[in-house]
């Protein structure tokens, strides 16, 4: 006989005061199989475990029921509860009578009744459990870092810095990301490239990190500690072993095309590295802008090349490798205004630029050698107007979230100006101005009080040309008036947002996405850097904005997280995985496609026939094809099972059985 | 011991008849979306019963013609949205079973309003809770569930044989 206990829990008044747990506990009593049942205002205290494992012992309990919150809150707790006993964990079952019912209705008798459906479906699944036993698979001691900015450079430090290997992974020629083209920082005003660049030579030096740039991930396979993961190399048409980074070929390319490094402010060559601190310094060729791809003649850089590094021949390349852990940091896009915001010009003037153009404005090494020129005629801006939240705060025509750099930015752009250009003016557009981080409001408030930044709380409602004069016609809502401004430039924030291949990107990882297609972390307080696939891990911007001090502190918890697992030789798995009785399988083999994992195959068995059969001689050996699951591959989600005729497939810890113990007690 | 209500007669009883609906709630998304609509303390039918399932295509038809049986007067299988399964591909399976379940419930006679098959995310606490409620509010129309249900033996008594 099966003796089960049940536990009813009061969570302070949070069930009692809708429920009446005395009263279940005392019904619980008469309810198939139960032998025990008590309550208790907190059964997740410590005295609450206690007690139930009292009762264990006491009254030789052999399957647990507590009735308390959700089992996405404690079932975990109880399990650890029911291992310090004799009891295998999997024994226990959670009835939700809290957020699926005392908090759900208010009517006492019914909540209550409605509570009791629930202990009893509880009982009778418990009376199927049986003991499950976690399986034991091997961890793959090499870690990947998908993108190269700082996120990715600091996970890949991290990681690589306790021992372990790392591959670092960019689909740029360059590492180095969105942190490269910036030109100062906030709050201190620190260079970005000074502080950059030499985590780039730290992470290209370590003997740890293999830098893997120009790629991208084809496909992901396998699971926690042993990710294959195929990693297209794309063609880049120069031997990056035989290419000694000379630069020649760069500066006798014929070639030119936008830079996308300058933001499409100064002219590249089609064989470039992105930026002259590039890592790996080893141009690559743009074949969309090469001469030789588009007409067929040309050939300078290979003739020129003293290393004999160029291939016109290259071709994608494929390469499988194998990964214990993966730490997902692709960053970013920024919003593009011009296709929305048809009151800001559509993008129609040249001096309305965003963000980053201005970064790339005025650094040292950008399109105009760090002096602040206004694009459409190299002209120093005397009126620079800069206007937030473009694309971000606004759910018409951008997002609703607030994007968290831009106040900072343009508090630092709007300095710049003021500092670069002293008989200039700075106006910012407000709608609200968010400092939040050390040092940041001291940094707002020296914009506007040492450096006589204008700021205007309220929007732009119109951009327009006259006289050769930027016109900005806005609102100051604490004035409650029209304003007018002639500007020399315009500045837009426009909002950070996911890159447009986040989603394909999240399908091809098995991990999920937000509304905004942000990726999700496990928990957003408590699991910040952790998916809900295991062994994926993020970092930086792709998980929402960010800063760059956050970034780095999330690209460090990331690392540690890495680092925690790949320190064991192997994990124990969850053991709710799907189970084949082999005496029923028919081999039919329909589950075998179902499956997402490919987690299942077929294999053939060689049995001895016993006793007298109808189709030929006893003892006699018989080959047969049966189902066989992979444990460590099984993620339990039991699409197989619905799919097997023979009923021969089951999913431990929610079986045909179980759940239709569930559906009958009711 | 509920089955009394369930045999409660909804022309007889004076007050209004609340349909008895079943949920298999994949735990990753519609099960979080019950949890988070408690969390928010949003109101429903009491007559709702959430079983949790690891996903939604873990729901085997045979399950939802047990509940039937069982006198459930309607059944509600939902799970993450299209492309947002944590199984990579779980609930188109039980997208396509349910187009197939409604087929096989119009054969046999049964409304096929009375099973319906969404998606809650686990963010979606306001979506649970709204679901569940048209489900009561769609299905009381119909009345109680006699088709597929197993003839309990009170009932059997009362035919008098």
């Amino acid at each position: 006989m099966k003796k089960v206990g049940v536990f009813v829990c009061h969570c302070g008044t949070n069930i009692s005061q809708t429920v009446n747990c005395e009263h279940l506990a005392e019904v619980a009593k008469d309810m198939p199989g139960v032998v025990f049942s008590t309550e208790y205002k907190y059964m997740c205290s410590d005295p609450g475990q206690t007690m139930i494992k009292k009762a264990i012992e006491e009254h030789n309990l052999d399957r647990v029921v507590v009735a308390a919150c959700s089992p996405r809150m404690h079932e975990a707790t109880f399990r650890k509860c029911l291992s310090g006993t004799d009891l295998n964990p999997y024994l226990l079952e959670i009835a939700n009578i809290r957020e699926q019912c005392s908090w759900v209705h208010s009517d006492k008798n019914k909540a209550t009744a409605k509570a009791e459906d629930l202990i009893s479906m509880s009982v009778a699944k418990a009376l199927k459990n049986e003991s499950l036993t976690p399986s034991v698979i091997p961890i793959h001691k090499r870690a990947l870092v998908i993108g190269g900015g700082i996120a990715g450079i600091q996970a890949a430090l991290d990681i690589a810095d306790t021992g372990y290997q790392v591959d670092l992974l960019e689909r740029e020629p360059s590492i180095g990301g969105k942190m490269a083209q910036i030109d100062k920082t906030f709050p201190t005003m620190d260079c970005s490239a000074c502080i950059l660049t030499p985590k780039m030579v730290d992470a290209s030096q370590h003997p740890n990190i293999t830098i893997i740039a120009s790629s991208e991930v084809e496909k992901v396979e396998g699971y926690v500690g042993n990710f294959d993961v195929t990693i297209r190399r794309k063609a880049t048409c120069v031997d990056p072993i035989k290419c000694t980074g000379c630069g020649l070929c760069s500066q006798k390319c014929p070639a030119k095309t936008d830079s996308e490094f300058e933001c499409g402010m100064s002219k590249r060559p089609a064989i470039y590295s992105p930026f002259p601190q590039a890592i790996p310094n080893i141009p690559i060729i743009d074949q969309t802008a090469c001469r030789y791809f588009q007409t067929g003649k040309c050939k300078i850089c290979q003739r020129i090349c003293t290393a004999d590094a160029i291939n016109f021949e290259d071709q994608d390349e494929l390469v499988t490798i194998r990964y214990g852990a993966i730490v997902v940091a692709t960053g970013y896009a920024l919003y593009d205004h011009r296709d929305k915001y048809g009151e800001y010009g559509y993008g129609q003037y040249t001096d309305v630029i965003t963000g980053l153009d201005f970064e790339r404005l005025v650094n040292a090494s950008g399109p105009t050698m760090g002096k602040i020129k206004r694009p459409s005629d190299g002209q120093e801006p005397k009126t620079v107007v800069f206007i937030k939240c473009v694309g971000s705060r606004d759910a018409t025509k951008g997002h609703e979230y607030c994007s968290r750099a831009c106040c900072m930015y343009t508090a630092k752009h709007a300095t710049m100006v003021r500092d670069k250009i002293k008989d200039s003016q700075a106006i910012v557009f407000y709608m609200d101005i968010r400092t939040p981080g050390k040092n940041y409001e001291e940094f707002y408030l020296r914009a506007v009080e040492e450096y006589g930044v204008t700021y205007v709380r309220g929007r732009v409602s119109r951009i327009y040309m006259e006289n050769g004069k930027l016109i900005i016609q806005g609102e100051d809502t604490i004035l409650g008036t029209q304003v007018i401004v002639e500007a020399d430039m315009v500045v837009l924030a426009t909002a950070m947002e996911a890159q447009p291949d986040a989603t394909e990107f999240a399908r091809k990882l098995g991990i999920t996405f937000d509304q905004n297609n942000f990726f999700n972390e496990a928990h957003p307080k408590l699991r910040p850097v952790e998916t809900f696939a295991a062994g994926i891990y993020l970092a930086g911007a792709c998980q929402g904005p960010k800063d760059i001090p956050d970034t780095v502190a999330q690209a460090g918890a990331a690392a540690a997280k890495v680092v925690a697992l790949l320190s064991k030789d192997e994990m124990t798995t969850e053991p709710i995985i799907a189970d084949v009785n082999i005496n029923r399988c028919s081999g039919c083999g329909f589950c075998v496609p179902v499956c997402p994992y490919k987690a299942i195959s077929l294999k053939t068995l060689t049995e001895r026939v016993h006793g007298s059969v109808a189709w030929g001689p006893t003892g006699r050996e018989v080959t047969r094809q049966v189902a066989e699951v992979n444990k460590g591959l099984c993620q339990g989600c039991g699409a197989c099972t619905v799919n097997c005729r023979a009923s021969a497939l089951d999913l431990l810890g929610f079986t045909n059985e179980q759940i239709l113990a569930e559906v009958d007690a009711l | 011991m509920t089955n009394q209500p369930l045999a409660d007669n909804p022309n007889t009883s004076g007050q209004e008849w609340d349909p008895k609906i079943l949920v298999f709630a994949c735990q990753y998304c519609t099960y979080a979306g019950a949890d988070l609509a408690g969390l928010s303390r949003l109101q429903y039918p009491t007559t709702t019963r959430v079983i949790r399932v690891p996903c939604s295509g873990r729901t085997n038809p045979q399950f939802v013609i047990r509940a039937f049986q069982k006198g459930f007067d309607g059944v509600l299988v939902a799970g993450c949205h299209p492309g947002d399964c944590h199984f990579a591909t779980g609930n188109y399976f039980t997208r396509r079973r349910y187009l197939l379940m409604t087929r096989l419930m119009e054969f046999v006679g049964m409304d096929p309003r009375r099973f319906r098959v969404c998606w809650i995310s686990g963010s979606e606490g306001p979506k649970f809770q709204q679901v569940v409620t048209e489900l009561t509010d769609a299905i009381r129309p119909l009345g109680p569930n006699q088709k597929l249900r197993d003839i309990e033996p009170s009932v059997i008594g009362g035919i008098s044989r």
